[in-house]
């Protein structure tokens, strides 16, 4: 870690959005439930990693009365996100244990695990050797690594090479720890579904010693897609349509991941009549079927024209939409 | 195909069809076996028969043990709690694909 760095200062107090002189039993009844509300197993909100991280790097201080000392003796006229050096001298007279604690730990998910420069050089690192300790006589297999991986619907269907970038804690000779970031470039094998792991050997943790190293594991997941919507390796589609054209039969152009296809609509259908178009799914062997939708739209009544028109309908067509009410 | 298409790694697949045994997923997760067994007792994980050497486990194991191994650790569940959490989390996904189907 090099001192003098220039690095953002990082509000722990506002981070949990707790008052300076909240007590200890209090921070830690706030981290807990913040920490259910963004775990990011069970947590729907879209920066949930990224907060639930924030929150363990601010536990880690403020749930020791130790580290929340020293942090508070940086005195309390810093904002988050501000240009911070330590002062010379920081941190004599205090002991850390040198242990990350709180929340998030590292083994790998989405990246980086590490806690904020900010963090490391007021306290040493979060959690060095990790997973190592007390074992470097042994010849010992690297770890697996985790990562979650984003990609388009569309990839699956033509495949897809993506690069990722990996800030992974890395043992160098002399036995410290760095972070060291890595890029690779994945093959994304057409046919690839929501949910699926792309394994690739020894590209997880260094072994030592004469281990072997691990391996990298990538969990896929789709971005939400506005147009579709996945089902293993079923597609489902939304396709509005006009009340005549469902009663009536039409054929009309329909955006597939695969490209235009012209698709004819039976007549006598329905709000929420399904097609299903065989294999035009998720590629594979046996591939996924797509399945269109339909959504019947009403036209507004806004001209005298559409009024009358709905007006003749109502008089000329017998029809109780609440029959079976 | 561009140059880097061509030096991209390539990897294996794994999904349900994937089974794998209690020491892969050991391994994997980087989790004892006491943990396996106790996350069987409670019926976390469901595994085919016969004898530990034998048995498989769907791939998803993985994930829904690394679940557990997180929820333990970052929220203080024991085994009972933490199985809840997973079991609430599937039925919010079955409705969530319900609703994708309508």
């Amino acid at each position: 870690m090099t001192i003098g760095l220039a690095m953002e200062f990082r509000d722990y107090y506002e981070v949990m959005g707790v008052a300076r002189d909240a007590t200890q039993d209090n921070i830690k009844r706030v981290y807990r439930k913040l920490a259910r509300k963004y775990h990011p197993d069970v947590s729907d909100e879209t920066d949930a990693e990224k907060r639930f991280k924030e929150l363990g790097e601010a536990y880690a201080v403020l749930k020791d009365p130790k580290k929340r000392a020293a942090y508070d003796e940086l005195g309390a006229n810093w904002k988050d996100g501000q240009d911070f050096q330590p002062p010379p001298g920081w941190s004599e007279g205090f002991e850390f244990s040198g242990e990350g604690a709180g929340g998030f730990s590292g083994d790998g998910y989405g990246g980086g695990e590490q806690f904020s420069d900010f963090f490391e050089t007021l306290f040493g690192q979060s959690r060095a050797g990790a997973g190592y300790t007390g074992r470097r006589d042994f010849n010992m297999h690297g770890e697996d690594r985790h990562a979650r991986i984003s990609i388009d619907l569309r990839d699956s269907y033509t495949g897809a090479t993506r690069s990722i970038t990996l800030h992974a804690p890395e043992l160098t000779d002399d036995g410290h720890v760095v972070t060291r970031d890595r890029t690779l470039n994945v093959k994304i094998p057409k046919g690839i579904r929501d949910g699926q792991t792309i394994r690739l050997a020894g590209q997880g943790g260094p072994s030592i010693g004469d281990g072997k190293a691990g391996d990298l594991f990538l969990e896929v997941e789709f971005r939400p897609d506005d147009r579709y919507s996945v089902d293993g390796k079923h597609i489902y589609l939304d396709l509005p349509v006009a009340p005549w054209e469902a009663a009536l039969g039409v054929t009309v152009t329909v955006p597939l991941p695969s490209g235009n296809v012209d698709l004819k609509i039976p007549a006598g259908s329905n709000q929420g009549s399904k097609l299903r178009l065989k294999g035009k799914g998720i590629p594979a062997k046996q591939p996924g079927d797509l399945y269109v939708v339909l959504d019947v739209k009403l036209p507004p009544a806004h001209s005298d024209k559409a009024k009358a028109l709905y007006e003749k309908m109502s008089e000329e067509m017998p029809f109780n939409p609440r029959a079976n009410l | 195909m561009t140059a880097r298409d061509t030096n991209a790694l390539s990897g294996s697949i794994f999904d349900d069809t994937t089974e794998i045994t209690i020491v892969e997923l050991c391994e994997v997760c980087s989790v004892e076996t006491k943990l396996v067994d106790e996350m069987l007792d409670e019926g976390v994980l469901e595994s085919t028969g016969g004898s530990r050497e034998k048995r498989r486990l769907p791939y998803s194991s993985v994930r829904r043990t690394r679940t557990v191994v997180h929820l333990q650790r970052d929220l203080g569940l024991n085994m009972a709690g933490a199985a809840l959490a997973l079991e609430l989390l599937d039925r919010i996904e079955n409705l969530r694909a319900r609703l994708r189907r309508r």
